[in-house]
């Protein structure tokens, strides 16, 4: 938790125990948060919408793969109303702050319950992104042998594979070395 | 005649005047808008509150929406830049520490010439750089990058490029936690005041014409609510132009002094208004051309080349496919819109939408809507031309 008004650390440290969390680590400010990060591994980060430090916690996120690691935040009442926006985008946890003690911990399962589903989504998402950008290359690549050979799409494509094979390397390494030095020879 | 209601978030900065003046002189008023102005603690928690409703307009990086569209960071949401609100404004500082070290290579601070300054910086620095920008997602970081990559002896494993917010940049000067920054005023001239920091580079001396922070909204609810945008786009417009008479600057710096909106001091508001930087403690101000535009040369005209640049960026960063992210960009920055707003109210508009970002050198006629407008150098330090219009980026 990233919170520097003790007492405030206090009361949400207070309703986790009770529920039944008792491994909280609180920091005062961003600049222990790296090396925070780093020793602890969280299972979710919790810090208040108003906290200025959110801004390096966001960069964090973006350097240190924190996308395998949710972040909940805890807001005002008067901002109650971004907690269903918020919890319907299904990106982070809001917990309002006076929410019921024994309402913190659940809420908190279900962020982190959430978050793996999402990060599980955007992971075969990436692969089928990638593949999709492979299969780019090796269609450039196959164009630019078909042009340089005269042969068929085929024969291009065998020929990428025995080339592949025959060097112990992938046929998209192969494709993507073809295609660079294509490039540079334009 | 009832006004229509609308919000808008920003951040403390010299460069959300134009809203401030749009409020505060009646330019939102006189278009009939009732403007609230809404402080936010982050950069994050604006994008958050704008993406989920609870602001209609933001005063944003001009990277956000670019990379909210192509659903890059903690909140993907599709966000559309209605104009430009300013241009430059940024400077990049050292400690004092590594100024010294910097001038005992020989070099002296011109404030004006990236080549020398970036070769000084990587001869003194002798290892790590840990550098501060205001978010992941920020003009800073893409100048600072595009600058320091191209010095002699650059190295990626040495810089630490990590985010700090801009009220604790001067503090984390002062504590050795960083060696150097990039940032928006006032918070350089602050860290020079409370740091003893020392002003190296201008922003604008990496790229001349560099968005800097656009008006944000949200893409769905500008197609339902297009009125209150030309409203809103008008308003800033006619307050931008009143910031651009150097008469109207110490009226200016009044008004943002007094209104509760930016909370400075007007010592810390002048320096970016009147262009004049003091670049270390004791030293007499510098005249920096250009260090913050809000309005000359169309600065408020949302290119559409300029989101490509932005999104240029973007996808070398993070592996995405150029074509895809340079059409998703183009289509957030919405010179359609900006055009939509100011064409009833006989503003010289460019022809095109999109230009070669880089390569006006002098201040340039070019076609405009009603025969020919003059267009700002927008040149890159190194030189660098990009031709989005022909979906190609020579180098």
């Amino acid at each position: 938790m990233v919170e520097h008004d003790q007492s405030k650390a206090r009361e949400i440290i207070d309703a986790l125990v009770d529920g039944g969390w008792t491994d909280v680590t609180v920091i005062a400010s961003a600049e222990a948060l790296e090396r925070t990060l780093g020793q602890q591994d969280p299972d979710i980060i919790l810090i208040d919408l108003a906290n200025p430090d959110r801004d390096t916690l966001e960069h964090l996120g973006l350097v240190s793969n924190a996308r395998g690691r949710p972040v909940a935040m805890f807001v005002d009442r008067t901002d109650e109303g971004m907690t269903q926006a918020a919890i319907s985008a299904g990106l982070s946890a809001y917990v309002v702050d006076g929410l019921q003690k024994n309402r913190i911990k659940p809420v908190l399962e279900t962020a982190i319950a959430r978050f793996k589903m999402v990060a599980k989504m955007q992971s075969e998402l990436d692969a089928a992104k990638q593949a999709l950008s492979d299969r780019k290359t090796i269609d450039r690549a196959k164009g630019l042998l078909m042009r340089a050979r005269k042969i068929s799409e085929d024969e291009a494509y065998t020929l990428l594979r025995k080339t592949a094979m025959d060097q112990g390397r992938k046929v998209i390494d192969v494709a993507t070395a073809l295609v660079t030095a294509a490039d540079l020879l334009q | 005649m009832t006004r229509a209601s609308v919000n808008c978030g920003y951040l403390p900065l010299v460069d959300c005047a134009p809203l401030i003046i749009a409020k505060e002189l009646s330019f939102a008023a006189q278009e009939g808008l009732e403007l609230t102005l809404m402080k936010q603690p982050s950069w994050s928690a604006l994008r958050d509150r704008l993406a989920f409703g609870h602001i209609d307009f933001a005063h944003m990086l001009s990277p956000m929406p670019v990379a909210m569209s192509l659903r890059l960071g903690g909140v993907a949401s599709r966000i559309d830049a209605l104009m430009v609100l300013s241009v430059n404004g940024t400077v990049v500082g050292v400690s004092a520490d590594l100024n010294a070290r910097m001038e005992a290579t020989g070099w002296t601070n011109a404030f004006d010439d990236p080549q020398a300054t970036s070769a000084a910086l990587m001869e003194a620095s002798g290892g790590r750089l840990r550098i501060g920008v205001p978010f992941p997602f920020s003009m800073h970081r893409m100048l600072l990058e595009l600058w320091l990559q191209q010095a002699h002896g650059y190295d990626a494993s040495t810089l630490d490029i990590v985010t700090v917010p801009p009220p604790q940049m001067a503090e984390a000067m002062r504590t050795g936690a960083l060696d150097m920054f990039c940032v928006g005023e006032p918070w350089g001239s602050v860290a020079v005041g409370h740091s003893n920091a020392s002003l190296i580079l201008p922003g604008a001396r990496i790229w001349q014409f560099a968005p800097e922070k656009v008006l944000g909204a949200r893409h769905d609810w500008v197609s339902r609510n297009a009125h209150i945008c030309y409203a809103m786009v008008r308003a800033i417009y006619k307050a931008a132009k009143w910031l651009d008479q150097p008469d109207n600057i110490p009226l200016a710096v009044d008004i943002l002094a007094r209104s509760q909106h930016l909370d400075l001091p007007d010592h810390a508001i002048d320096p970016a208004l009147t262009h004049r930087l003091v670049t270390g403690l004791d030293l007499p101000p510098k005249r920096v051309g250009g260090f913050l535009e809000f309005h000359k040369g169309a600065a408020n005209f949302p290119w559409r080349s300029q989101a490509a640049w932005i999104a240029d960026r973007l996808a070398h960063w993070h592996g995405l496919d150029r074509d895809v992210a340079y059409e998703t960009a183009g289509a957030s920055f919405r010179s359609d819109v900006y055009r939509a707003a100011l064409t009833p109210i006989g503003a010289d508009l460019p022809g095109a939408s999109y230009k070669t970002e880089g390569a006006l050198h002098v201040p340039t006629a070019v076609a405009s809507t009603k025969g020919q407008m003059i267009l700002g150098p927008d040149q890159f330090f190194d030189g660098a031309v990009f031709d989005f219009c022909e979906g190609r980026v020579p180098k």
